[in-house]
Parts: C-alpha cells; structure tokens; sequence
C-alpha cells in the first residue's frame, strides 16, 4: 500500500526511510485498532444477544427508567403548547358597565386610541360576544334558552408590543379602571405568566426525577457489567499477563454499557411512541369536544434520536464507573 | 537477559519468599530453576513477569530496571515475554487458534499477519489440524503445547515457563522438552522452573537452585547434588 511512497524518500537519505517506515507501522497500529473496535463492539453485542434473557431485562430496566421521564417531558412540551397557543401580548378586556351609553363607549374607546401605549382597541357589543360564546364554548344550545343576553359590551385594548412589560399594564389597566364607566379589567397576561411559572416549576421537577433515573441507570448498567466482569476473570487474567493493556482490557465492557444504553433506549422510544399513539385517540376526542386544535405532539425525531443517544451515553458512563472500580482489582497474582 | 541483584521478596504477611538472590542469565542462554515446593520458583517467576515487585534488590530484564517500569509500560514488557503455565491458562470459550492468536491480536497485528503466525506457531507444537477444536477437547499435552504455541507467538526474547511438565507423563514431558530446546537453539532465552530432576539432568543445563528463598546453587547438575549432600 505504501511501498510506492516510501521508495523516494529512501533515495533522499536513510534517516527518512526510517521515519516513513514507523509512520507505515503507525497506519497499520492505527487500521489494526480501528479493526479490533468494530470486532469487540460486534463481539460484545453479539455476547449480549446470547444471553438473550438477561440483556431483555436489562434493557427493559434501562427502558422504563427513561419512559417516566421521557413521557414527563412529552406531557410539559405539550402543556407548553397549549400555553404558546395563547398569544403573550398582554390583551386587556375591559368590561362596560351595561347602563353605559354608546356615545359614552364609543368616547372611551377614542380616549383609549389616543394614548401612546396603546396599539390598538376593538369594540365588542353583547350580541357579538354572544354569538362568538356560542361558537366556541360549546354551551350553545343553553344560551338559545335565555331571555336576554347576559354579556357587557367589552373594549379589547392591545398595547403596544415594546410596551408589554408588566409595570406599564399594570398602570395602564389602574388608569382604565378609573374611568366611571368600567366595571372591570383583565389582563390575559395574568394566566399566561402563572401558567408559565407552573410549567418551570413542572419542568424543574421533570428534570430532577431524570436526573434520579439517569442514576439508576448508571448503576443499574454499572453492576451488570459488574458481574460481567466477575464472569470474565479469567480472561482478564490471561489478556493482561500476554500484555493486554487495560484500554484493551476494558474495550468490550465499554462496548457491553454502550449497548445496554442504546438498546434501553431505543426500547424506551419504542415504548413512548406506543404509549402516545394509544392516548392520541381519546385526547384528539377531547380535544374535539372543547372544539380545541389540540392534538398530542410525541417525540419529534431530534428528539427519539437525542433520547437513544443519551441513554447509550449513560450506559457507557456506567460501564465505565465499573470498569474503573474493578478492572484494577484484577491483577494477575 | 535477565539479571537479579540481591533480590529480596518479603509479603505483607512478613513471609520472606525470595532472600538476596543474585545471578545472571545471559541472552541465549536455557537454565532451570528447581527447588522444593515453597523454595521460592514461582516467585522469581513472578518478578520477571513484573506480576510481583521485589521488596529489596533489582531485577533486570532486557535491559530494563523492573523496579522503574511505570504500570503504562508493563503491558508492553510482557509482550516481549513468553509465558508457559503449569495449569496451562487456557481460555475455555474460544477455539485453540483465538488462544494462540491472542498476544497478537493485543499487540495489535493486523488480521492476515495474525493468522500466518498463529498457524506457524500451531505448526511448530505439531497442532496445526486443531486449530478449531475447543481446547478443553484436548488431552492434557496438547493443551500444554496449545500454551507454549501462545507463549511463542509474539515470538518473545525470552520465554518463562512454571512447572511446564508438571501434569505429564515422561513421554510427553521430553517432547515439550524437546520444544524449548528448539526455541532455545534459534536464540530464545529459556528459563524453566522444574522439580523433575530426572529430565533436568538429562538435559545438562545450566541450573539455578533455590532452598528456602535463598540461591543454593548456580551451576550443572552434578555439581549441585554434591553441594546438596555436603
């Protein structure tokens, strides 16, 4: 292969020739480990494969360890959907007392479009605020059954986007309600935020239980590989008295972690999709009977592909935890 | 070769195994090591291995100070030493050739080089056709050589063998004998630590005798018996 490069060089001088030589040797360590990585990582898996019933119930350990978190984050992803669903514009609905006049309304509304925070400012009168909580509560057919329409007139005041902050609405919502007409104003924003606080807090909690799982795995993996260890003193004995360095030593339980982790999960991935697929219905239903667009939103492909990914990172880091504790012991005596 | 200067060994239970051994061995050479169970072969053994530490003393192996070699480094001196075990060491879960071929693949040989001289070393202890078998379908001789065919794979400077004859009838243990002194006629150092007095003064080699962790006599055989009964 390199017989033709080195040939020149040899013309040139000696010292080069030698330097090309150990540079060939080096290719050839380099080819040789790459090698003995593909056959350890095929060995090892292939070892897992025939003890088929203990590596099913390691992965099924590592893969119910991922699926509590995992659908955790599915469910918050999808609560912080609904949550993004609400536009964050801080909308104020200011409600008119009914014996107001419409020349009142109407002067308000202009006294409201005046001021510079304020973007923009929709009259809705009781009949089209009837109509519309026909259409989209679903309490349609009570409200045929009332005798008079029961709704205020409502100003929808939009503020100015870059003066969406909380102080200002809040000073501009205290300047409305002054106004002798108003009976009441109310800002959206109010359960966007707290709906916000209560999916940071969800995901805080989301990301401690994983963290607890991520651990479990680690040592669940760390002691499966533990006892493979124990099963392969003696191999370990001989490869380290015929001068098996411990890289080498280590390599195939490394690889052992590594599919316990993608093995777990891809398992886990597998789980979750199934478990999201059976709920799709019903929450699709349920949705449709809160004429809602909701519809349930499972592991996006980044995601599944993070989620193995990371689960076979865990398991190396498990496998090398054991590795590290009790490769050591093993010394030939 | 190998080179031991007032070497002492004395275990954490206060047992002193080896007491200021010194003697040399030059490359080439094929020397015994005999003694009585407990004299203290398996321990001089096991510090040209590097598998123990002197307390005491230095020992030298190709040049190289045992007591200055970093735990990185001790993977790499082991390839340069054959070792033949008295229980063979074995591996039961593979075929006789992945035994032999084992100190290869870890040296990091590549695939084709790895089975051109597994077979050569198979060829040389007369097993080329067993390469498939499991070893554990061997008789106790053919494992033996199994084991020395590993040792010499890497084709070691020196070879180290532990009671290599210990299991076998006079027959077999002549042949693999015979073995060494091939090994040892194309430059390989041969140590041997044997109790079979009877083979070892066949042979007329140079002999170390231990007595108590302590080197009782250093020289051929005859020699030896005389200083014994003296």
């Amino acid at each position: 292969m390199s017989t033709p490069k080195a040939a020149p060089r040899t013309r040139r001088s000696s010292k080069k020739d030698g330097a090309s030589q150990s540079k060939t040797l080096r290719r050839d360590r380099f080819q040789a480990w790459f090698v003995h990585h593909q056959i350890t990582a095929v060995e090892s898996l292939l070892r897992l494969l025939s003890t088929p019933l203990q590596s099913i119930m390691t992965w099924l350990v590592v893969a119910i360890a991922l699926v509590l978190p995992a659908t955790l984050y599915v469910g918050l992803d999808n609560a912080q959907q609904m949550g993004a669903g609400v536009e964050n514009t801080g909308k104020m609905s200011v409600f008119i007392n009914r014996k107001a006049r419409d020349s009142a309304i109407q002067g308000l509304s202009k006294r409201l479009l005046s001021k510079p925070e304020v973007a923009r400012v929709r009259l809705i009168s009781p009949s089209e605020a009837l109509a519309e909580f026909q259409l989209r509560s679903g309490f349609g057919s009570i409200i045929e059954h009332l005798d008079s329409n029961p709704l205020p007139t409502v100003l929808l005041v939009e503020p100015m986007l870059e003066n969406a902050d909380t102080g200002t609405l809040a000073q501009l919502q205290k300047n409305i309600l002054k106004e002798a007409i108003v009976e009441d104003v109310s800002i959206d924003l109010q359960w966007v935020e707290r709906l916000n606080y209560i999916l940071v807090l969800a995901q805080r909690l989301v990301m401690a239980l994983a963290l607890l799982l991520v651990l479990g795995v680690l040592l669940v993996v760390g002691n499966t590989i533990r006892l493979a260890i124990e099963g392969r003193r003696d191999e370990i004995l001989v490869v380290k008295l015929v001068g098996g360095t411990n890289a080498f030593v280590r390599r195939p339980f490394l690889y052992a972690g590594l599919w316990y982790g993608l093995g777990g999960g891809v398992l886990a991935a597998l789980i979750l999709s199934a478990g999201l697929a059976w709920l799709a219905g019903p929450i699709g239903h349920l949705a449709d009977l809160y004429q809602s667009e909701f519809r349930l939103r499972g592991l996006d492909w980044n995601s599944s592909v993070s989620l193995i990914l990371g689960a076979g990172l865990v398991g190396l880091s498990g496998a090398w935890l054991a590795v590290g504790r009790h490769l050591g012991q093993i010394e030939p005596k | 070769m190998i080179r031991f200067d007032n070497v002492s060994k004395r275990y954490e239970t206060g047992y002193e195994a080896l007491s200021r051994v010194s003697f040399d061995i030059a490359r080439g050479e094929m020397v015994f090591l005999t003694g009585h169970s407990g004299a203290g072969k398996s321990t001089l053994l096991k510090l040209i291995m590097h598998m123990e530490k002197s307390s005491q003393g230095q020992v030298l192996v190709n040049a190289q100070n045992l007591n200055r070699l970093k735990a990185s480094q001790v993977p790499y001196f082991r390839r340069n030493v054959g070792v033949v075990f008295q229980n063979h060491q074995l591996l039961f879960d593979r075929s006789v050739f992945d035994n032999v071929a084992l100190p290869l693949q870890i040296a990091g040989n590549h695939h084709a080089e790895v089975a051109r001289r597994v077979r050569a070393a198979l060829a040389k202890v007369g097993l080329l056709g067993k390469e498939q078998s499991n070893p554990i379908m061997l008789s106790g001789g053919e494992q033996q050589r199994v084991g020395i065919a590993r040792a010499v794979v890497n084709k070691p400077a020196l070879l180290l063998a532990d009671e290599p004859t210990g299991n076998l009838d006079p027959v077999l243990s002549a042949e693999i004998m015979d073995l060494f002194q091939q090994f040892n006629q194309v430059g390989v150092t041969v140590l041997i630590a044997s109790h079979d007095l009877a083979l070892v003064d066949r042979l007329q080699k140079r002999v170390l005798t231990l007595g108590e962790g302590r080197l009782i006599h250093d020289g051929q055989l005859e020699t030896r018996l005389g200083n014994v009964d003296a």
